[in-house]
């Protein structure tokens, strides 16, 4: 029903603000990456790693093979973030709080360093994604956006659930638990690293599929996809929602979308200024994100109905 | 009666203090040992060898014939040996239930349920290993038996000390332990509720078929509910008998009891 209502709810959108929803769920879907990350007590600083993998290897795909189908783009961001995850998760599954933080902010700016290096992936500049296609066919141009768009409703949708999911599963409802007590996980027989290393695999994925459909929907991708702003802009989102509902992260992202379009609309030089603005009031008034005021309002309809 | 733990010649140093000096001990199954002796004569660096958070360095611990000293905690505890802290070692923002889910959810995975990414109906279909039973009838069951029912929606950051004591020993129990040692079970509650909470915790626990092992510094307690002492100085077991025999020891009155004793009055 959800999946209905955006399709043909995205219909009716123009183009440009097909644009700002479709880069809305890539970036929604890193922030989920990190909501779990967060629930088990773990703060990425570098979680644009991931998101640049998924851009480049769904960029790679069409430069080097001519492939360009959406899904294909964004099953090889998933599997490139995948497997980078799993092999960096046996370091970085050692360690907690800001080491954790601070380590994964330097493996992604070392890869943005590799980037800026290297001439074969178009160094500072990157490089223009093919157009997209959809299970071998090329939507018309007036239709390309809502094709992208459509796929990332598709695929974020599922995402969502599967996470949604995951939360009630034995490993969803450990994650708070590492972040309160590791001693008595381990004394209780499960192992917290092998738990941190799965979660962050996890978020990993998700992260690349984001960054696969933020190449394909912008067209271009470079290397500051994978610079620590970038990074700070899904933890920014992250906080912005809150932790409490699979469903924040998609409406934090397209309310920092929308502020950061408007402000940058309105004042080209000074929309951090905004931006920063906003994060602030959210952190004072809403500590718990944006999410915090549906909670309260369907505890409160529940009390009085 | 065969036994179920077997130490033999268990040294363990930190520095210039021996903690554990030649330490052998077989704990026979279905008994209630309390171990006495001091602060620093070595209870719970035994405690901690057994269970893997110490390696000793010289010496082995069997467990139903299965040697077990180079083993992690947590390979330990899936084989059935369980403890308790001292200090409560809880989920502090989970509530007293989801503390209890997050543990039947290790055991369910670690018994190849579905593991880790089981599917969310396992709560309610699949039985608990050990219980038979499924999950909120297993939690429901252990929180009944520690008098723990009415706080189940708290948070266990919150909660009072002695409750947060019997949640901790609780929590041990989803695993279903086999041998289950519980640090200082008693410390921090009022002298008035000492024998009740033990009288309950050990009900509760022996009624699951564990063998206890329990640290314990009031003499009343330990003549009360051990059958076996074992007498801790210095790193060394200095009497290891019935409780009215060890008690009644001249060195254990000299090094244990007496300066128990001497703490309290």
């Amino acid at each position: 029903m959800v999946l209905v209502a955006l399709l043909t709810g995205g219909l009716f959108l123009p183009q440009w603000a097909m644009f700002i929803v479709t880069i809305a769920f890539a970036k929604a879907l890193v922030a989920l990456g990190l909501m779990i990350l967060l629930r088990a007590g773990l703060i990425s600083f570098g979680q644009a790693l991931y998101y640049c993998l998924g851009a480049y290897a769904a960029g790679a795909l069409g430069r080097f093979l001519g492939i360009a189908d959406i899904f294909v783009q964004m099953l090889a961001g998933a599997a490139a973030a995948g497997i980078a995850a799993f092999i960096l998760g046996f370091l970085l599954a050692k360690y907690r709080g800001i080491f954790f933080g601070l380590l994964s902010l330097a493996l992604s700016m070392i890869l943005y360093g590799l980037l800026v290096k290297n001439e074969t992936l178009g160094s500072t500049d990157g490089f223009n994604i093919l157009p997209s296609t959809l299970f071998g066919t090329r939507p018309g141009p007036a239709w390309v956006r809502y094709a992208v768009l459509a796929s990332a409703a598709v695929v974020s949708l599922g995402l969502a659930l599967v996470v949604h999911r995951y939360l009630r599963t034995p490993l969803g409802r450990l994650a708070p638990a590492i972040k309160d007590n590791e001693i008595r996980v381990e004394y209780m027989g499960a192992s917290a690293r092998y738990a941190v290393h799965v979660i962050y695999v996890v978020a990993a994925v998700l992260a690349g599929v984001g960054g696969a459909l933020a190449a394909t929907t912008v067209g271009h991708i470079d290397p500051d996809m994978a610079f620590w702003t970038t990074s700070g802009e899904f933890i920014f989102i992250t906080i912005l929602a809150g932790t409490g509902s699979v469903v924040a992260p998609f409406a934090g992202a397209l309310i920092y979308e929308i502020i950061h379009t408007t402000a940058y609309d309105l004042s080209p030089n000074t929309w951090q200024l905004s931006l920063g603005a906003a994060l602030l009031i959210i952190i004072v008034f809403l500590p718990q994100g944006l999410w915090s005021l549906v909670s309260k309002m369907s505890t409160r309809y529940a009390r009085h109905p | 009666m065969p036994a179920i733990l077997d130490a033999r010649g268990l040294c363990k140093r930190f520095g210039a203090v021996t903690a554990a000096n030649e330490v052998s001990a077989a704990i026979e199954k279905d008994t209630v040992v309390g171990l006495i002796g001091t602060n620093g004569a070595g209870k719970t660096t035994f405690i901690n060898m057994i269970t893997g958070y110490l390696k000793p360095e010289r010496g082995a611990i069997e467990y139903e014939g299965r040697d077990i000293t180079a083993l992690p905690p947590r390979e330990i505890t899936r084989l059935g040996i369980c403890r308790s802290f001292q200090i409560p070692q809880l989920y502090g923002s989970l509530s007293v239930w989801e503390n209890m889910m997050v543990g039947i959810g290790i055991v369910l995975a670690n018994a190849g349920q579905g593991g880790f990414f089981a599917r969310g109906r396992i709560w309610d279909t699949r039985p608990v290993p050990g219980y038979g039973r499924p999950a909120a009838e297993v939690a429901e069951h252990i929180l009944e038996r520690f008098g723990l029912a009415d706080y189940r929606h708290r948070n266990a950051q919150v909660l009072p000390g002695g409750v947060r004591k019997l949640l901790d020993i609780a929590l041990t129990m989803v695993a279903k332990p086999r041998l289950l040692l519980l640090d200082e079970p008693t410390s921090g509650v009022s002298a008035q509720e000492k024998f009740g909470i033990m009288q309950m915790v050990l009900e509760a626990v022996r009624a699951e078929g564990a063998t206890v092992l329990f640290v314990e510094h009031d003499m009343e307690v330990v003549s009360r509910f051990a059958q076996r002492v074992l007498a801790f100085y210095d790193g060394r077991i200095i009497a290891d008998a019935a409780p009215e025999v060890a008690l009644a020891d001249p060195e254990v009155r000299r090094h244990v009891v007496g300066r128990a004793r001497a703490a309290h009055a």
